[in-house]
């Protein structure tokens, strides 16, 4: 665990390129190119998106390479691949296949209940979802170069990636006030190394970009993460699961650049037909939710 | 020294924010660009790294690529990595029209993917001073062609990584990911001589 390190700062260095960005979740070349077309800033290599992993159950598992070959080949932007939490075979083909990120995701079925990957050992840079701080510390501390929210993948609910982006930006603001003495107990309640913490609680923020990922539907969806302090955006199902994935794509990535502005909002937000019809996270199960891995 | 300037960062997509940082550090004014109207008053721009094709797109769909060549024309700018594919005069990429305000030819991704990413330290000539400048290239561009105008600062292993052309600079490398703004500093003095060429300038008046 070396923050200082300059391979690791090479990692974490094309997280910062992609902030402002739009990551999408692809499963073939033409949607690749679609993505790309629309201005997205890296897309996300899959089989499926995480509203078919959702609706078909069963193991989900890392893409064929044959598909993350297919979408390197077609696009420029960087091609991010997923593997499963703990499965860091998974992430040593994916590192083989020259992917530009690993998403180490609770979108898949985890293959170790216990133990992350640990990122250090790798070139290729990682990003990893959380739901709240104490999740985002331990993934830095395993060298993730990049925290996204967990979110609630697959639903088009925005929800729950509000409440873990509000939830991480309390706690780290909570940081910055506390004493040394609190700061060896956060260490210890959320079973974090203290360097992280300290880290944290100087600057107020993550030493890694934090993005936000899991129900991101809409432009007013994307507008609204970055509002609260997301620095970038990723979105799974929202595009091709929509009813004219070309137009929201493109209004979405419009929404990001311009969050600040409502007026620019609304305006990329029409026409855009039907969204993804979703589902409400508060609907679902508690064995089946995602963000729970 | 710089605090009279005022600094202008496209804040389309890209690593803006960590410039925004180098600048603040400096002391000098800053100002995110999203808009074209956002130029105004600005004494320089800085195009930061990002995705060349997203930026690029951007620069078209909110109508900024007249009121950009126009400001490139008359204002200094620093293109890192992105940015620099942006300021080129060629591209080895069709969809991307570069301003062409310094006359190079420039490879996309050229290093290859992530993974082919790295560090290294860069001699740099800026100025009378010969420098070591903390150098990440990230999925960086390769620099080729440089025209009789063109003054190369560094080279790395054989390509020109740091150069300029009267009042454009560009680097094909990240600095802004380091904590010392040596190159930003020395951006800034370029600024700082433009400006006082520039008789109606502010910096002019209360530098002097």
């Amino acid at each position: 665990m070396n923050f200082e390190d300059k391979e690791y700062k090479i990692r974490v260095g094309l997280a910062e390129m992609l902030k402002g960005g739009v990551i999408m979740d692809v499963i073939n070349p033409e949607q690749a190119k679609i993505a790309e077309q629309a201005g997205a800033a890296a897309v996300m290599a899959l089989e499926r998106v995480p509203a078919d992993i959702r609706a078909d159950g069963g193991v989900a598992r890392m893409a064929d390479p044959d598909i993350i070959e297919g979408i390197k080949k077609a696009v420029s932007i960087p091609v991010m691949a997923k593997c499963r939490i703990g499965h860091f075979a998974e992430a040593e083909i994916l590192q083989a296949l020259e992917v530009d990120f690993i998403d180490e995701s609770e979108v898949l079925t985890p293959a170790d209940y216990e133990n992350h990957i640990n990122k250090w050992t790798f070139t290729v840079p990682f990003v990893c979802g959380c739901r709240n701080l104490g999740e985002a510390l331990r993934r830095v501390a395993e060298g993730a170069a990049m925290i996204r929210t967990k979110g609630e993948a697959g639903t088009g609910d925005v929800s729950e990636a509000v409440k873990h982006l509000r939830e991480i930006n309390r706690e780290m603001k909570k940081l910055t006030v506390m004493s040394e003495e609190d700061l060896y107990r956060v260490a210890k309640e959320e079973r974090s190394p203290l360097t992280v913490v300290r880290m944290v609680a100087k600057t107020g923020k993550l030493p890694v970009p934090n993005f936000a990922a899991g129900g991101v539907a809409t432009p007013a969806d994307a507008a609204l993460v970055m509002k609260l302090g997301a620095e970038a955006v990723f979105v799974g199902s929202g595009i091709f699961k929509s009813s004219q994935p070309e137009k929201r794509a493109r209004a979405i990535v419009t929404a990001v650049t311009q969050y600040a502005d409502a007026k620019a909002v609304a305006e990329c937000s029409r026409g855009l037909g039907e969204a993804m019809k979703g589902i409400s996270a508060a609907e679902i199960p508690e064995d089946k939710l995602l963000h729970v891995r | 020294m710089f605090t009279a300037l005022h600094i202008g960062v496209l804040a389309l997509q890209g690593d803006f924010e960590r410039h925004l940082h180098h600048v603040h550090l400096l002391h000098a004014a800053t100002r995110e660009v999203r808009r074209g109207a956002d130029l105004d008053g600005l004494d320089a721009l800085i195009i930061p790294g990002g995705e060349s094709t997203t930026i690029h797109k951007l620069i078209d769909r909110f109508a900024m690529r007249d009121i950009l060549t126009g400001f490139l024309k008359q204002h200094p700018v620093w293109g890192t990595c992105a940015g620099s594919i942006l300021l080129a005069r060629e591209v080895d990429d069709d969809r991307i029209t570069p301003f062409g305000i310094i006359d190079v030819a420039v490879s996309r991704n050229a290093y290859g993917r992530q993974v082919h990413s790295f560090f290294a330290s860069v001699n740099a000539r800026l100025g009378k001073n010969q420098v070591i400048l903390p150098a990440s290239f990230i999925r960086a561009p390769i620099v080729s062609d440089p025209g009789p105008d063109v003054c190369v600062l560094a080279e790395y292993e054989g390509h020109p990584v740091l150069l300029e052309q009267r009042d454009c600079l560009i680097s094909t490398f990240h600095t802004e990911l380091h904590d010392d703004p040596m190159l930003t500093r020395y951006f800034l003095e370029k600024v700082l001589v433009a400006t006082h060429g520039r008789s109606d300038s502010s910096a002019y008046r209360s530098a002097s």
